[in-house]
């Protein structure tokens, strides 16, 4: 178990290093999840694979071929509220270019991050690493979880996933 | 006794409390300590008098929260320069800068607070403002026709129904070019009766109540039984129009004006008034399109008692009254004559009967005027030396101000008995409890404010701050508990508990709602469009950059509009805007908000502008040029941000 963790985290800090560089990752796919709201019943979000990030996201069920009302809203959203910083390609701009994003970064960690934010920032190891890679912190654009899955979604289109 | 002998008295009692050693008693730090990170219990909202703006500080701590630009430019963040704010400094004398803010009051439901807007009085320039209490923000200000030295504003009716506002300099009506000295044939005083949309809180002039010339000092509405009627105070029923210092203070009794404003709304809507050609500015900020405009209302319904008979009744009130305060229970009128040895309590009941019987002692320009005695509910006694103003503390007590002999006086409603007495330092204005002209006072801590400090801070200069001191009153016995200095001249205040507006705090706005004609929705939207010699530049602000930050082909005589879009979602993320030269003031640009800076440069030169609001580590790389070329020149527009020539620049 503890194995596990620690190559994980490996693979997540090698994605991010490579994210604020240029070189994609291997992938990490998920493709079998479930979205569900936090199940624990203190409230608290429960997150026990590091991977996923910290957030209500601990499930997200991924479809094939992408759907393509998502992927107009998700571009749309990004034009506004991610564009600035964020290039298409694999080159940093004020953060990571998200080309390969999806398969650096497991669909949670991805909505937890756009989600989540400051929380990630703050707890997460991965984000962590990144925030020293880009000495800015993400800012909170408060995204809906609709929202933070049609950026996921348009990710995986510019990704060439199908 | 003459006016001198009190003055003499009321300076020799004071200098007897005038020590800036009066200690304070007892555990008062630990009552006024908020601990780092903690809120405190109350919203304060203080006038900033010759300030023109409105304070925010908390209680108990005495922490200043904000202040809020209302009827003076506030270069800091851009209010009254941003072509935005601009409109609503406008009046039919073109844009004002500044205003003299006296009085606020909060809307309340029922007559108890309900946390939606804070209403503010211009005294110079006769104007209403109300301000919005999710964002914090000036959102409407009306002008005020027929009117001179607005005082006894901005004072509302038990539901907001109503704001009102008095005149305290009597004016003809209409052109004013008359002799001064046909006071008593031209000039008028006005109570203006200001409607509020109960959804909206879109104000509008109802009607105006026209009355003989004198000066209408304060107001306040009646509650509960009195409901129905509004209170104002007035001096120099004299007609003095010169040394009211002495002439305005010969009759050994003025009057409240107790007016009816369910009649005269009756009387509005029955067609009694009739219509008047009168200029006044009305403007209004949407927040849809965030940006304010201006209209000029071109005419307003006049009311002549004359016409409109048992709408005003007057009740004597000793010596040149001045704050006109009603108890919780709306059956207690408190005139507070700020020459007399006494303070007079009038009886809503007993004036009904009164009036009822017509129990009158004549009329002042055919306005009946009601038996003193037959109103009165009785004298409170000996209290203290210039009374000026009553807050109430919801327990059947009253506190009020006493100028002369600097102190505050808490007596009994009932049987009007002084319980106790406390110095101020010094020469106290106005009081307030919170909630303390509703039904329901907070009858916790009551503020101070002081027009004097002489001794009691630091040294600064010629010119000192004005102070607040903020008094325990849960018990018997007054506390006084903190000192602490204000902005401007403090007149009346508001407070109301922190949990009624706490939560409905805006913390940014929605960028997907933002219909401001000149947004730039996203990077890819950012422009420099020409259009003759004006310039719209759409630019947008993001940690931390602005798009675009390289611009070219602006000429000496162009206007640049800097339109500035903050793309952040998130709180307490503004971004700020500054270019060098610029004569005016910056902006700052909330999250989610558009705000246009207009730059007209006068020489050719390089502008570095750059964003004043720190906001993350890189806040210093935020920044850019604009490069103005000769008139006449032929450099292309260009813009950009991120892109590097491959080559040396050439001019």
């Amino acid at each position: 178990m503890k194995r596990t963790h620690i190559l994980i985290i490996a693979i997540t800090l090698g994605g991010f290093i490579a994210s604020c560089g240029s070189n994609p990752a291997p992938p990490a796919e998920n493709q079998n999840a479930t979205m569900k709201e936090p199940g624990d019943k203190t409230g608290v979000p429960v997150v026990t694979d590091d991977s996923k990030g910290k957030g209500k996201f601990t499930d997200v069920k991924l479809t094939s071929p992408l759907d393509d009302k998502m992927v107009a809203a998700g571009k749309t959203i990004y034009d506004v509220k991610c564009g600035s910083c964020h290039k298409l390609t694999d080159e940093k701009l004020v953060g990571p270019g998200w080309k390969g994003v999806t398969d650096r970064r497991k669909p949670e960690w991805i909505m937890n991050f756009v989600t989540n934010t400051d929380e990630m920032i703050d707890k997460d190891p991965a984000a962590q690493a990144m925030l020293e890679q880009c000495m800015v912190r993400m800012p909170n654009q408060h995204l809906g979880d609709d929202e933070a899955r049609h950026i996921l979604e348009f990710m995986r289109k510019n990704d060439g996933k199908n | 006794m003459t006016l001198g002998t009190v003055a003499m008295i009321g300076s020799v009692q004071s200098c007897k409390m005038k020590t800036a050693e009066s200690a304070v008693q007892g555990d008062a730090a630990s009552k006024v300590y908020v601990a780092p990170g903690k809120y405190d219990e109350f919203y304060n909202f203080v006038s900033g008098g010759f300030s023109g703006q409105v304070s925010v500080y908390g209680l108990p701590s005495g922490r200043l929260l904000k202040v809020i630009p209302v009827f003076s430019v506030f270069p800091e963040n851009g209010y009254g320069y941003s072509e935005e704010s601009k409109a609503m400094l406008t009046t039919t004398a073109g844009q004002i800068p500044w205003d003299d803010q006296h009085h606020l009051d909060l809307s309340q439901t029922n007559g108890e607070q309900d946390g939606r807007w804070l209403f503010a009085n211009a005294n110079n320039t006769p104007r209403v403002a109300r301000i919005d209490l999710t964002t914090f923000k000036t959102v409407e200000i009306i002008q005020i026709p027929n009117s001179g030295g607005n005082h006894s504003s901005p004072f509302i009716t038990e539901n907001t129904e109503y704001v009102v506002a008095g005149t305290r300099f009597s004016v003809p009506l209409g052109d004013g070019d008359v002799p001064i000295s046909s006071f008593k044939e031209n000039f008028k005083s006005t109570a203006s009766f200001i409607s509020v949309d109960k959804a909206t809180g879109h104000m509008n002039i109802a009607f105006q109540i026209v009355l003989p010339g004198m000066n209408l000092d304060l107001s306040h509405a009646g509650k509960g039984p009195s409901h129905d009627w509004f209170f104002f105070s007035c001096y120099n029923t004299e007609q003095a129009y010169t040394l009211l210092e002495v002439n305005a203070s010969q009759k050994d009794k003025d009057f409240i004006v107790a007016v009816n404003w369910k009649k005269a709304e009756e009387y509005a809507k029955s067609g009694k008034g009739h219509k008047v050609p009168a200029e006044y500015a009305h403007n209004t900020y949407d927040e849809d399109k965030q940006t304010a405009t201006s209209v000029i209302e071109k005419e307003v319904l006049l009311l002549d008692p004359k016409d409109c008979p048992d709408m005003i009744y007057m009740i004597p009130c000793p010596k040149s009254p001045h704050g006109c305060d009603i108890d919780p229970s709306g059956e207690y009128i408190v005139g507070s004559g700020k020459l007399a040895a006494l303070i007079p309590v009038f009886s809503f009941t007993k004036l009904m009967a009164a009036i009822q019987a017509k129990k009158f002692e004549g009329d002042f320009y055919g306005l009946p005027i009601v038996k003193y005695e037959e109103a009165l509910h009785g004298e409170v006694n000996k209290p203290g030396l210039g009374p000026l103003h009553t807050e109430f503390d919801g327990k059947g007590n009253a506190y009020t101000s006493m100028f002369l002999s600097s102190e505050v006086v808490k007596w009994r409603i009932s049987d009007l008995q002084v319980l106790d007495r406390v110095p101020t330092y010094y020469s106290v204005g106005h009081l307030m409890v919170p909630g303390g002209d509703t039904k329901k006072p907070s009858g916790k801590y009551l503020v101070a404010y002081n027009k004097i400090t002489k001794d009691r801070y630091l040294p600064t200069g010629p010119e000192l701050a004005q102070s607040a001191q903020l008094y325990d009153i849960s018990g018997d016995k007054m506390q006084l508990i903190l000192d602490y200095p204000t902005i401007g001249e403090p007149h009346y205040a508001q407070a109301c508990p922190a949990a009624l507006i706490k939560d409905k705090q805006v913390k940014f706005f929605d960028i997907n709602k933002n219909h401001h004609e000149f947004v730039a929705m996203g990077e890819k939207k950012t422009n420099v469009v020409r259009k003759g010699t004006r310039v719209d530049v759409y630019m947008t602000a993001i940690r931390s950059h602005l798009t675009p930050d390289n611009i070219e082909g602006v000429y000496v005589g162009d206007d640049v509009y800097f339109h500035v879009t903050n793309l952040e979602q998130d709180w307490d993320i503004p971004h700020g805007f500054a270019i060098k030269n610029n004569p005016d003031a910056e902006l700052l640009i909330m999250p989610g908000e558009t705000v246009t800076l207009k730059f007209s440069p006068k020489h050719e030169g390089m502008y570095p502008f750059y964003c004043t609001d720190f906001c993350s580590a890189l806040h210093q790389e935020m920044s850019g040029y604009l490069r103005v070329s000769p008139k006449g020149s032929n450099v292309p527009l260009k813009f950009s941000t991120g892109v590097v020539a491959d080559t040396t620049a050439k001019k």
